[in-house]
């Protein structure tokens, strides 16, 4: 398969582009990898390629229940930042940011990042107080950071709603300039490209039904496709991670919730940022087809299934209004929702498990789409060495038991603490 | 939109209640001293992909709270009763 270039690119679209290779392969199951990775999302794909890249671990499957991005790498509003303030956090984010400062160029796929800037706007004195706090810790931890006042926000978004009786009063924002935005499905297809071309199987329509054990450890899967034997098992299946770590007897920290996400009809440029209102829980951005992008707090109820309820909608579609006023006669195009692992301190799990050869990556609440780099560079590291990587030792599971949870929000043991 | 048929005030939207918790997960006795028990009850849920106990408050009703039998794939409600009749 050739690289993209500028080269191929003119080459192929003289030829009517009719001579493009297809982008991987379609392989049927070998019977022994060395690694299986369970999850054909961002984050597994990203586990296989770094396992191939930085390890040299090529005899690699990927097994996929659907489609490769079909759960929540192709749900999600595509936000990417790092403006975390806990320990185990702050830093994993940053790495985070940096490999996508450079995924483009790695992957050589064009995964469109946009560093476009992230304001989290604050509504009251106390939220300035508490942005600041965040802002210093990012900045103490070598990450971009600033403050804006009420003047300097409206300068720049003029747009929000700064009249004398506005439901949510702007103070201030955040800001991060490098924060932004990436396409969701050129991420998941370049990781799968890249990893493809190191020699990983990317098996699609095959789900994972059953583990293979010898004693206690874990040697394989029993899938749809017939069994498959692994030297070690890494489960990246967020949203359904109960239910497949359950069937290895594992009990985890985590409930799973609906998440939705909404675009408009197409608009012309309009906001050229990420903008998130910390009261009302609100995030929206402008992807390049035009459309508002957007999305609210979890449905609040535990729930499987991919699809949202109408009072979200409603409190999503209020919210918008009350923000940016000029929004209300934008039609919506589309809503839908993702299942989301939430764990019970709002931060996620990268670790090797407590069961000989299974390693678990999940937990990703509301954030993982951002993570999805160093997810995989962590996860890969993990399964490789079997220690964790500096960035990911926080995220054990045996945190919640030792009194070590990750606590961004600092709203005690609940499933909606991020 | 879920609705509730609510043992007191009957078959109520979603939105006249709050959704608690896990209506499955039992405190331990104060008296507890082993740890991983109240790890358990504190952080561990079963999470279930089907049929699911909760707790949903009902503050723009009758302000009971009811124990619900919902499954968290289809949607669909069963059994609703008080918890003061859910024994523990």
């Amino acid at each position: 398969m050739s690289r993209y270039s500028a080269f191929t690119l003119l080459k192929h679209g003289l030829s009517g582009n009719r001579g493009w290779p297809r982008a991987w392969r379609d392989p049927e199951p070998k019977p022994h990898y060395d690694v299986v990775i369970v999850g054909g999302g961002g984050h597994g794909l990203a586990t296989a390629y770094y396992l191939a890249a930085e390890h040299g671990i090529h005899n690699v499957a990927v097994l996929e229940r659907g489609w490769l991005g079909g759960g929540n790498a192709g749900r999600n509003t595509t936000i990417v930042r790092s403006n975390y303030m806990m320990p185990g956090n702050t830093g994993f984010y940053e790495l985070s940011l940096k490999l996508w400062e450079e995924l483009s160029r790695d992957l050589n796929y064009n995964v469109m990042f946009s560093q476009r800037g992230q304001y989290n706007i604050c509504h009251s004195p106390a939220q300035m107080d508490a942005q600041r706090r965040r802002g210093n810790v990012m900045r103490a931890n070598g990450i971009d950071a600033e403050l804006f006042d009420r003047a300097e926000v409206q300068r720049r978004l003029p747009y929000l709603d700064y009249s004398p009786h506005a439901r949510f009063p702007v103070h201030g924002a955040l800001f991060q300039g490098r924060a932004g935005n990436a396409r969701h499905d050129a991420v998941v297809w370049g990781y799968a490209r890249a990893a493809d071309r190191q020699g990983v199987d990317l098996i699609q329509q095959c789900e994972v039904v059953g583990f293979i054990r010898d004693g206690e450890r874990i040697v394989g899967v029993e899938t749809t496709r017939g069994p498959i034997r692994a030297g070690k098992v890494g489960l990246a299946v967020a949203g359904h991670t109960s239910h497949v770590a359950g069937m290895a007897g594992l009990r985890l920290p985590i409930e799973t919730h609906a998440l939705q996400a909404f675009v408009s009809e197409p608009l012309k440029p309009m906001i050229d940022t990420v903008i998130s209102f910390a009261t009302a829980h609100f995030y929206i951005s402008q992807s390049d087809k035009g459309g508002l992008v957007f999305g609210g707090a979890i449905d609040m109820y535990n729930t499987y299934a991919q699809r949202g309820g109408l009072p979200v909608v409603e409190d999503v579609l209020a919210a918008a209004k009350a923000m940016i006023p000029s929004v209300s006669r934008v039609r919506l195009l589309r809503q839908w929702a993702g299942v989301m692992d939430m764990t019970m301190d709002g931060s996620p799990i990268i670790t090797k498990t407590p069961i000989d050869g299974l390693y678990l990556n999940g937990g990703w609440c509301y954030g993982g789409f951002k993570a999805t780099p160093a997810s995989g560079f962590c996860f890969a590291h993990t399964i490789a060495t079997d220690r964790p990587h500096r960035e990911n030792a926080a995220f054990t599971l045996d945190r919640f038991a030792k009194g070590y949870q990750i606590e961004e929000r600092g709203a005690g043991p609940h499933p909606n603490a991020q | 939109m879920l609705r509730i048929p609510c043992p007191v005030c009957g078959l109520r939207d979603e939105t006249e209640f709050v959704y608690r918790e896990d209506a499955s997960v039992r405190r331990p006795d104060p008296g507890e001293t082993d740890p991983t028990v109240w790890h358990d009850a504190v952080f561990i849920r079963e999470n279930p992909r089907g049929k699911h106990l909760e707790y949903w408050h009902h503050v723009h009703g009758c302000r009971e709270v009811v124990v619900v039998e919902r499954n968290t794939l289809t949607h669909e409600i069963g059994r609703c009763r008080q918890a003061r009749e859910v024994q523990g």
